[in-house]
């Protein structure tokens, strides 16, 4: 019993790994940047869920709604300003450290607004535990919704792709962007799109994260977004079913990995999978291999 | 005997024979051509004999040595040196550099050595230096030494790419469409100086080109592909007037 | 013409070690004549570590041309094996001596690391290596934040589950610590020790750069597959330049560890977020540029303590200066601008002719 109650836990985790890593893939594969502040715009979702309801009293949804459209536009703000100027950057690392320096700025600027004390974060899910198999089994209200919420997600956002017109701008941006333009898609837009998307979707991870994990502080978001992005290269970077399986794997792994192997080892035992994965299979699970033509 | 002989040369991707049975050979000293319409396979053939693609069927014998489906580096240090039809350089390294990089396998002092500077290293460095600008003599590239590979013109460029795979010291060279880009005087120039490549070094080329001002001014036999396969071989004039070669070319174009 | 450039890579290599060298005598000047408040002596030596780590990184990253984002893990190896071979022969040998062993041993410990991981590593691109070493470099902290050693008569005893597991004899000591690392390392390190092993670390970067086996390795950089085909050993080289890279990061770790009287792992000394401050002392200085990282490290580790006054703002201020400055020097737009503000301003002084050629790997 013990086994699948662990399972249980991983898939959520892990439904809350594949949220963010989508975030992390749907960026990567349209503006080909890690974009290393995602882990923060969940934090700053967190912290405004948090101000909602635990400090204003208002009701939750509303906590939901205002941490979703705050994110989104904070993801907006982000890619017009930082991002943006240098998409045409002679090195590819230029972005990842103006990226870095995003992550430090919302860091900081939630250490001043709320402090650095841990904020203990009240769930915002009203449902109650469900007991299976005589009490034996207990799956909190929590994992529950944070499994059905991330299945809803990953069926909508692939609809989305592959269904809708601005989807599919999306998968032409991110298989040659000159050609995007040519056939007339926009292209700036497009890219503040995904941004958006990511971001809510951060928004929403966040507040999954904090029911579940409920202690907020300005760095809650950095280990959850590196253990998200490893999740996207694990299931091959760029792309949105790969995230999702990558994500949903890794929160196993690791639920098991400390059941099972050892608590504090937890996190050099994802690490590991990740490397002997890329190393079989060097492009991750559902990556693309492309191979340079001579 | 000849300095390279290719039988049964086969390689498939996915299903398409991308090259299939080629077969070659090539005289010691010889000026030799291969050409054939857009996607026939000829730059295939280039990545088969320098050990990018491994071959599912055939022999290549350098000198006689069995090369098949040696590494790159391997075949090159057997004597195969060649330049590529979208020019690679090393960008952000000097001119001369390029040349040194080139010579590389010919001229040894070890790390420490390098790092401590010790009287070896000087001595070669010095070695390495007045090898690489004889060779960029060659190619009237010895006043643009200093400069950034990535800044010389084009043909320059094209220019120290063949100038690069010679420090390597081979016994077969092989150019990739050297004269893409190029105006026709420097085509002109370019055409002197690979068969001054040959007199001097004592080289065997095979060349890979469009331009049939080219092909018919310096290649003394040709091999014609067309879809993978060997169409015609044999003496320029000869094949250049045979009906099936024009065919190929004016139905492909 | 040969000559020529010969002296230019000389005069530039010059300057650097002399800018170093001015820098060292004025910090040292100031310290000894009591100029100098507490909180910069007691920066000095992690500035030469900063230093350390930011020129070896950028071997990696500048001139070998892949993305580590696992450069602490190097130095938390260093950092230990140093500090476990000190804090075992403490009182054993003269203690100049087991520093400069010590320091050869993290050397040796990180080095052989870089070639362990570099090996199945360097075989993946781009974003997968940076990941990848990421990876590699929280499975080190991890690790080490697990490992007991403990030494008695019997000798040395192993555990990864805790002190007690180690059952040594009641005289027995533990050496390290689990997560309380290793206590006690002797204060060997100074900011002599600091600028000698800096000045060392950059004759190592700079001569290898301008060595047959550094022009292999930009080679590689600039062009895999037509370095394949010169027949240069891609693997070798790329092992090599991880390697040394890693042997400096372990020594800079060895400093670190002998100047402290605590050695942990912990995210903030040998996690990834360190791996990505050495990162943007290497981009912010210029990537392949030495002499940029080690004006970077400087700056970005003063800058924090020179704005300790607005005290709660100092870290956003630093975050804003960042981003400023990699939009100011990287984006297209303002690159644009600043060749329109030198043409209008300065077209009057006559540039140097081949100014646009100079060589741009050499700074």
């Amino acid at each position: 019993m013990s086994f699948i109650s662990y399972l249980i836990n991983g898939i959520s985790l892990g439904s809350i790994y594949a949220i963010i890593a989508l975030g992390y893939t749907m960026v990567y594969g349209i503006a080909k940047m890690l974009n290393f502040a995602h882990g923060d715009v969940i934090m700053v979702g967190a912290y405004v869920v948090f101000t909602t309801v635990s400090t204003l009293g208002l009701p939750p949804a509303l906590g939901i709604v205002l941490a979703t459209v705050a994110c989104t536009l904070l993801g907006i703000t982000i890619e017009r300003v930082a991002y943006k100027p240098l998409r045409n950057a002679v090195s590819p690392l230029a972005v990842l450290i103006t990226a870095i320096g995003v992550s430090y700025f919302l860091q900081n600027v939630a250490l001043l607004v709320f402090g650095a004390g841990t904020k203990s974060f009240t769930s915002v899910v009203p449902l109650e535990a469900l007991e299976l198999a005589g009490g034996e089994l207990v799956i909190s209200g929590v994992t529950i919704v944070t499994i059905i919420t991330g299945i809803i997600i990953m069926v909508c956002l692939t609809l989305f792709v592959n269904k809708s017109k601005a989807g599919q701008a999306m998968l032409a941006v991110s298989e040659d962007k000159g050609a995007a333009q040519l056939m007339g898609i926009n292209v700036n837009g497009t890219i503040a799109l995904t941004f958006a998307i990511g971001s809510a979707l951060a928004a929403v991870a966040g507040l999954l994260l904090c029911s579940a994990y409920p202690s907020l502080t300005p760095y809650t978001g950095a280990m959850p977004g590196i253990k998200a992005f490893v999740a996207a290269v694990f299931g091959g970077i760029g792309s949105i079913p790969g995230a999702m399986i990558g994500g949903i794997l890794l929160g196993i792994i690791e639920i098991l990995g400390k059941a099972y192997i050892s608590s504090q080892m937890a996190d050099a035992i994802v690490f590991a999978v990740l490397i002997v994965v890329l190393l079989v299979k060097p492009t991750g699970i559902l990556g693309k291999n492309i191979q340079e033509k001579v | 005997m000849s300095l390279l002989e290719v039988n049964n040369l086969t390689i498939s991707f996915g299903g398409l024979r991308a090259v299939d049975g080629f077969q070659l050979q090539i005289k010691k000293g010889q000026l030799y051509g291969l050409i054939g319409p857009n996607g026939a396979g000829k730059t295939t053939v280039f990545n088969l004999l320098t050990g990018v693609y491994k071959p599912n069927e055939g022999i290549v014998k350098l000198d006689g040595q069995d090369i098949t489906g040696l590494r790159t580096i391997e075949i090159n240090k057997a004597g195969i040196a060649r330049t590529f039809q979208n020019i690679r350089l090393f960008k952000e390294l000097t001119v001369l550099d390029n040349v040194k990089v080139g010579l590389h396998n010919h001229y040894h002092y070890n790390t420490i050595e390098g790092i401590l500077r010790l009287p070896r290293y000087h001595r070669v460095e010095r070695e390495m230096n007045e090898r690489a600008m004889e060779l960029l003599k060659v190619f009237g590239l010895d006043n643009e030494a200093d400069f950034l590979a990535s800044n010389l013109p084009y043909g320059k460029q094209r220019k120290l790419e063949i100038a690069r795979a010679l420090a390597t010291n081979p016994k077969l060279l092989l150019l990739d469409e050297p004269a893409a880009g190029m105006n026709p005087n420097e085509t002109g120039e370019l055409m002197d100086m690979i068969r001054f490549v040959r007199d001097e070094f004592q080289m065997t080329v095979l060349l890979i080109e469009h331009d049939m001002k080219l092909v018919s001014g310096i290649c003394e036999e040709l091999t014609v592909l067309n879809f993978g396969r060997v169409l015609t071989q044999g003496e320029t004039a000869t094949v250049l007037n045979d009906p099936q070669v024009i065919t190929a070319y004016l139905g492909e174009d | 013409m040969k000559n020529l450039k010969l002296n230019k890579i000389r005069n530039h290599d010059f300057i650097t070690y002399l800018m170093v060298l001015i820098a060292f005598l004025i910090a040292g000047i100031l310290s000894v004549t009591g100029q100098m408040s507490s909180l910069m002596e007691g920066l000095l030596v992690p500035l030469c570590i900063y230093v350390m780590l930011a020129i070896s990184l950028n071997l990696t990253v500048g001139i070998l041309g892949e993305l580590s984002l696992g450069h602490a893990g190097f130095m938390c190896v260093g950092a230990f094996s140093g500090a476990f071979f000190s804090k075992c022969l403490d009182g054993a040998i003269p203690d100049g001596l087991r520093f400069f062993i010590a320091l050869l041993i993290g050397a040796a410990v990180a080095g052989m690391f870089g070639i362990l991981i570099g090996i199945p590593v360097l075989r993946l691109k781009g974003d997968y290596l940076a990941i990848v070493t990421l990876a590699f470099g929280e499975i080190i902290k991890n690790l080490v934040n697990v490992l007991y050693i403990g030494r008695d008569e019997d000798g040395f005893h192993f555990s990864m589950k805790d002190s007690i597991s180690l059952n040594l004899k009641p005289e027995g000591e533990v050496i390290i610590n689990g997560a309380q690392g290793i206590t006690g390392t002797p204060n060997d390190s100074s900011f002599l020790i600091g600028a000698i092993l800096i000045f060392i670390s950059l004759i190592i970067i700079l001569n290898l750069i301008h060595s047959r086996d550094g022009r292999a390795i930009m080679s590689i950089r600039d062009n895999r597959i037509a370095a394949e085909s010169v027949g240069i050993n891609i693997t070798k080289y790329k092992l090599m330049a991880f390697s040394i890279s890693a042997a400096i990061a372990g020594v800079a770790g060895v400093l670190y560890a002998h100047n402290l009287s605590t050695l942990t792992a912990s995210p903030k000394n040998f996690g990834y977020n360190m791996s990505i401050m050495i990162l943007v002392f290497v981009v912010l200085g210029g990537i392949g540029n030495i002499r940029g990282s080690i004006i970077a490290a400087v700056i970005l580790t003063l800058l924090p303590e020179l704005l300790r006054g607005l005290s709660d703002y100092r870290m956003l201020i630093y975050a804003v200066v960042l981003i400023a400055m990699m939009l100011f020097n990287w984006s297209p737009g303002a690159i644009e601008w600043k060749e329109r503000m030198k043409e209008q301003y300065f077209s009057k002084f006559p540039f140097r002719k081949d100014d646009k050629n100079m060589k741009k790997e050499v700074k």
